[in-house]
């Protein structure tokens, strides 16, 4: 027994029911801080007794889903999987999910850690839990303020990796600046990424990052771009591509809002077909991550597809609520890459249904709502229904949507959120179905004001 | 009537939401029947004179920056100087902005040259500059705009700012300056982005460029309740952020 480690874990696990029963919400971050305050090597020394390591998961859009897939998938497997929750993604967050998770002597009751990190976080992260698997996703210009140039990020997290001999590199090559990255690492990197080429985009959409060559600075040419700068390119200037993909999507079949589906093709594997409840393109991103990252961790593909058959979509990923005989369906956005796509399924589902859209600009959501302008919102004016936006910057958005060749007569900026919802509903018909899209502070603030009105799935406590 | 807009370096200097500026002056000449052709520009595409009537230079990385103040190194350079000094209108958004001075100083290496459109210079700097701003100006009234920059930009004795920054920082958070102006060309630090808040800025540049291609034109006046709604609310956000 380590009595220091013992020491911080009761210390991490004590107040982290304190502040449930005080009603404080399900704060990590103050458990966390006391624990590596008690030992600055809590983390590290918990996740060494992991017998089969520790996963860490890293990328500006799906963590949370992909993790989430993950752990999943390995508790199909028959694992003890130690997982941390969405919001505790730093080094205190997830030091304080992993105490939990652990015995009053500091034994950790569990087999392997999915571990998702804030991009900032990343190299602190894989640092203290050397991990044995690292699974990186995307990287996208998401809150640059908090982070500072997406240059800067792909550094440090290329300095973190190579300081990392034993991890195995799980990698989207459909991103540029992650392939680029996980070049010098090509003998322990698995890469993933679609071999398709009917969701290619006609154009590559204006919110798409680093759509330059890493090595030589000229333009990416792209011959598919999937979503955002994920694409299959390669450039002009020094024949830099995307390299060869262990793991493929293919055959992809994206139903509507509800199903998503695709065939796995794998290096010496007959291809398997995957089937989720979820939508979208990022999500079909999502699920072939956790399948990379699982088949890197050895788990069969029956094991995977039940794991994946088992997933269900997270608090305010596209979830559905009844309220006053309205359905209310209600869709996260967090930067205009997320905004494109959940603009894209509308559109092509072809639903008319009215929305709102709520934008606050606290230090969760960025404070800076610029980002409303690299979003491609022109698909939207051509459908029917009206718009009606609200939050902090509830009149940014609107006047974006005017650019966007939106008919004014259709647009209507709402108060802050409760009032936004009260008039939204009122505006739906009995039985009508009205589409929300919060960013992250709004869906709190949404939360509250539907909790308030006695609207509360179970599912939100998780 | 037909206005062409040249979007300098749009695929490798467009970051926090700049494009939203060409999407502004785009849509403004629309709205009033002036047909609006948006031609993007990248490194190493010729600048054929007197072909454009508005230019628009937004924000980028230090890479992107980097090969951008190469690529005006030469005949482009020149091209984009002559129209200016001949009053073609022109926007410059941070890192654009900071390439039309006479030259950006590095942490570390070389000096970045500039086009010295501007009489100013950039150093970089330690401290990240980031929130809402409100500027006064004497020509315009009053801005609204986000900042995010470590480079600070000090204005020359020919320089004529912007306006003054009345919250946040502005040029380099010492003078409160902010901005720079020059016949019918401005450069500030306001992404946001600041042409559809602010439109009296975008009509300036529209009118400029109308005045120059088709002689004394008065511009039609537009229903700009939304625009002024968005303005006074971020006013207000920067008040309570700052
Ligand atoms: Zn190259």
């Amino acid at each position: 027994m380590d009595p220091r480690l013992s020491l911080a874990v009761g210390v991490s696990r004590l107040s982290a029911t304190a502040i449930r029963r005080l009603g404080w919400g399900g704060g990590t971050a103050l458990p966390g801080l006391l624990a590596s305050l008690v030992d600055p090597a809590a983390l590290s020394k918990l996740s060494r007794q992991l017998p089969a390591g520790c996963v860490v998961v890293a990328g500006t859009n799906g963590k949370t889903t992909t993790a989430r897939m993950l752990a999943t998938i390995l508790k199909q497997a028959g694992h003890r999987v130690v997982h941390n929750r969405a919001g505790s993604n730093l080094v205190r967050g997830i030091t304080a999910a992993i105490a939990e998770q652990s015995s009053l002597l500091g034994r950790v009751r569990g087999e392997i850690a999915v571990l998702e990190a804030d991009e900032a976080a990343f190299p602190a992260v894989v640092r203290q839990t050397s991990p044995r698997i690292v699974l990186l996703l995307n990287l996208f210009r998401d809150q640059l303020d908090r982070y500072g140039e997406l240059d800067t990020v792909a550094r440090t997290w290329g300095e973190a990796l190579t300081a990392l001999p034993a991890a195995s590199i799980v990698v989207n090559v459909d991103d540029p600046a992650l392939a680029a990255l996980t070049d010098q690492l090509a003998s322990r990197r698995l890469t993933f990424g679609l071999a398709e080429q009917r969701c290619a985009l006609d154009q590559l959409p204006h919110a798409a990052d680093a759509a330059v060559c890493r090595r030589c600075g000229t333009p990416l040419t792209y011959r598919a771009a999937f979503l955002s700068h994920l694409g299959d390119y390669w450039c002009p200037g020094c024949g830099f591509e995307r390299p060869p993909l262990d793991v493929a999507a293919r055959a992809i079949a994206l139903e509507g809002l509800e199903r998503l589906s695709f065939e796995v093709a794998a290096l010496g594997q007959q291809p398997w077909r995957v089937d989720i409840a979820l939508s979208g393109l990022y999500n079909v991103y999502n699920a072939l991550a956790a399948v990379a990252a699982a088949q890197a961790l050895g788990i069969a593909p029956e094991l995977i597809r039940a794991g994946l058959a088992a997933t269900r979509a997270a608090f305010g990923r596209l979830e559905r609520v009844c309220y006053r005989d309205r359905s209310l369906v209600i869709v996260l956005i967090k930067n205009p890459t997320g905004l494109n796509e959940v603009v894209r399924m509308l559109t092509s589902a072809r639903i008319e249904a009215p929305l709102l859209i709520l934008i606050n600009d606290l230090d969760a959501d960025g404070r800076d709502v610029s980002w409303l302008w690299d979003a491609d919102l022109e698909p939207l004016a051509q459908t029917g229904s009206p718009v009606f936006t609200g939050g902090i910057r509830g009149a940014d958005m609107a006047l974006r949507l005017k650019y966007a060749g939106f008919p004014v007569e259709r647009l209507r900026v709402l108060d802050d959120l409760p009032g936004a919802l009260d008039a939204f509903v009122s505006e739906l018909a009995p039985g009508q179905t009205g589409y929300i899209l919060p960013t992250y502070t709004a869906l709190l603030a949404l939360r509250r004001a539907l909790a308030e009105r006695g609207v509360a799935p179970a599912f939100w406590r998780q | 009537m037909e206005l062409t807009i040249c979007w300098l370096y749009a695929r490798t200097m467009n970051i926090y939401g700049d494009r939203g500026n060409v999407l502004a002056l785009a849509q403004r000449c629309r709205w009033r029947g002036i047909e609006a052709r948006v031609i993007e520009l990248g490194v190493g595409e010729p600048l054929e004179p007197g072909r454009y009537d508005i230019f628009f230079w937004g924000g980028g990385q230090d890479r992107e920056q980097v090969a951008a103040a190469h690529d005006l190194q030469g005949p482009k350079g020149e091209t984009l100087r002559c129209e200016i000094e001949e009053g073609a209108p022109l926007l410059a958004i941070c890192g654009g902005y900071q390439l039309l001075g006479r030259f950006y100083r590095p942490q570390r290496g070389e000096l970045l040259p500039g086009l010295g459109i501007f009489d100013a210079w950039t150093e970089a700097g330690s401290r990240r500059m980031i929130g809402n701003v409100v500027v006064e100006s004497e020509e315009f009234g009053e801005l609204v705009g986000f900042e995010n920059h470590s480079g600070r930009t000090f204005l020359g004795p020919r320089a004529r700012p912007l306006g003054r920054v009345r919250i946040g920082w502005g040029n380099n958070g010492e003078d409160k300056t902010e901005g720079c102006r020059y016949r019918n060309a401005i450069g500030c630090y306001l992404h946001g982005p600041v042409l559809p808040k602010n439109p009296q800025l975008a009509d300036f540049l529209i009118e400029a460029a109308l005045r120059r291609r088709y002689g004394e034109i008065a511009l039609l006046p537009l229903d700009d309740t939304l625009e002024r709604v968005a303005q006074s609310s971020a006013v207000r956000r920067a008040q309570a952020t700052r």
